[in-house]
């Protein structure tokens, strides 16, 4: 284990109904540095990051076990507000999704729901995040336009900087390049590496060459289970499971 | 093999040929419906013209004045009135189902709206008459501290917002399904509760759905004949408020027509009130469809 441990993970087991999602999952996600989870589709990883903000509270006839320490909270038991928690964590998800108002706004609206209002306040903060997502030469023109009017690749980054803006520890990011054309892809990933002395970035994937690019910590999942993890060198050079040798070597299926 | 191609080709084309033509019926329709009933009308139109028929008053068949002004302030009482009880109760239903129920909830709520909307308007009628009309006379009216004999706008209106509801939460229930889920991730993972996410972002994404919805449901409340008729009232009279009674157009078409027909220029008169009807309902539309257009644009 290399770094001090941000979510402590413990013997966590979700059930969608019937269907045994995550079985037996227990991991320490290593603070300040980039965590990618994973394995195959529907391997559970999505679900696994969703549980680390409780955003599985949204679906029906879920059963959650285990814990998930973060800080001094196991937020799975937490009496605190939800909402709360969440501030914390910023979520990128699969593919961009801006909220239904202009660029500023969409950078302004979190900052804005906690309280910060001010223009004068508010405008500095924008153009700030914006920056910290190499977007805010593009757009700095047009911050009154709809955000749907700029390219996936351009709302992909204009969310992060949304994500940013509430100033959270964990970012967490669900394929976030899946629907990116490589360059967009790359800005993204140069991005997460700058980042990772600032946030805890836990990222979900399918493509091994990210995971080889940019993870500082590995998770590997099957089947809903942790199948190895371990720090990105040892998991890519000496990986201890066969079912992990496999997978490296793209034998998989 | 040749042949094949051939029949294979000439398929396509008949098929192509169908389509189109389908596409033409179905669009000169409503144009052809308007130019008949102006045509029936023209009768009247060549003796009073079109904007002093319906701006006037004045109602006497007998003597030839065909005032259509207290028919179309009276429909227009009635269909607002029907959008103003049942659009809340439908927008909010369909939010509740959609963000907070339990999906079985929903998987009951279908059917029965399907029911509501396939139960005849005839049925809506005489439930006004019975309990509705006795419900505004008895406890609305007096509230307001007016006596009433119950048959007035407010009753078409209610009975009105009943029949539109099923139609107008359809739609709504399919535009808040329609929004993705990952759209509310997000913004919980910004620190908002589940009611901002309903205010800033669903109802906002949802607007022109909602307007859509509402802007069918104001059509259809408009033309809607039966049900009204039978407990609105039907006196030729400005209504100047909802406890009164009113005489929608439909109303005065679906009573009068073959019935007076031997006055002179009734039937003309009739036709006209029609093409109104149908002139009212296609501005409903344009303007409906003039907010969504502008809306999307700012998205």
């Amino acid at each position: 284990m290399s770094g001090k441990p941000k979510i402590i993970i413990k013997d966590l087991n979700l059930h969608f109904g019937k269907q045994h999602v995550l079985r037996n999952v227990t991991a320490n996600i290593p603070e300040k540095q980039i965590t990618v989870i994973l394995g195959p589709s529907g391997c559970g990883k999505t679900t696994l990051l969703k549980t680390m903000n409780r955003l599985t509270d949204l679906y029906p006839n879920v059963k959650l076990d285990g814990s998930i320490h973060i800080g001094n909270d196991d937020i799975l038991h937490t009496k605190k507000d939800i909402t709360e928690i969440r501030r914390h964590m910023g979520l990128l998800s699969q593919r961009p999704y801006p909220l239904p108002m202009n660029i500023f706004n969409n950078v302004a609206y979190g900052l804005r729901i906690s309280g910060r209002k001010s223009k004068k306040y508010l405008k500095p903060r924008v153009k700030h995040y914006l920056e910290m997502a190499n977007l805010w030469e593009e757009v700095k023109d047009r911050l009154h336009d709809s955000a749907s009017s700029l390219s996936i690749g351009q709302q992909q980054r204009l969310c992060l900087a949304r994500g940013l803006s509430v100033d959270p520890d964990i970012i967490l990011a669900d394929e976030p390049t899946s629907a990116l054309d490589p360059l967009s892809s790359e800005v993204i990933e140069n991005k997460f590496v700058e980042l990772k002395s600032q946030y805890t970035i836990v990222m979900v994937t399918h493509s091994l060459q990210q995971a080889r690019r940019i993870a500082d910590y590995v998770i590997f999942m099957y089947l809903g289970e942790i199948i190895e993890q371990g720090p990105a060198k040892e998991f890519f050079n000496t990986p201890k499971q066969d079912l992990t040798k496999k997978y490296i070597k793209g034998l998989f299926n | 093999m040749i042949l094949f191609q051939l029949k294979r080709l000439l398929r396509n084309k008949f098929h192509t040929i169908w389509m189109i033509v389908a596409l033409i019926f179905a669009m000169t329709l409503p144009v052809v419906l308007a130019i008949g009933l102006y045509y029936k009308a023209s009768g009247l139109l060549m003796e009073q013209s079109f904007f002093s028929i319906i701006s006037s008053k004045d109602w006497r068949p007998l003597s030839g004045h065909f005032g259509l002004y207290p028919f179309i302030i009276s429909s227009l009482w009635v269909t607002v009135l029907a959008l103003v009880i049942a659009g809340p109760i439908c927008l909010f239903s369909a939010i509740h189902l959609t963000q907070y129920a339990k999906s079985y909830v929903l998987k009951v709520m279908h059917p029965v709206i399907d029911i509501l909307a396939g139960i005849p308007s005839v049925i809506f009628g005489v439930w006004g008459v019975i309990i509705i009309v006795p419900f505004v006379s008895q406890h609305i009216a007096p509230l307001f501290g007016k006596q009433s004999s119950g048959y007035t706008i407010m009753s078409g209106g209610i009975v009105l917002a009943i029949m539109i509801i099923p139609f107008i939460l359809n739609i709504l229930i399919e535009v808040f399904k329609s929004i993705p889920e990952e759209l509310t991730e997000v913004t919980l993972s910004l620190g908002a509760t589940r009611w901002m996410v309903v205010k800033h972002i669903l109802m906002r994404k949802a607007y022109p759905g909602i307007v859509s919805a509402f802007g069918l449901g104001l059509s259809r409340a408009f033309g809607e004949t039966i049900a009204v008729l039978m407990v609105v009232g039907n006196v030729t009279r400005i209504p100047h408020g909802a406890l009164q009674p009113g005489y929608p157009l439909p109303a005065l078409i679906a009573n009068n027509y073959g019935e007076m027909l031997s006055i002179p220029r009734y039937d003309s008169a009739l036709m006209l009130a029609a093409f109104v009807l149908l002139i009212i309902v296609i501005i409903f539309n344009f303007i409906s469809r003039m907010v969504i257009h502008r809306m999307i644009k700012v998205m």
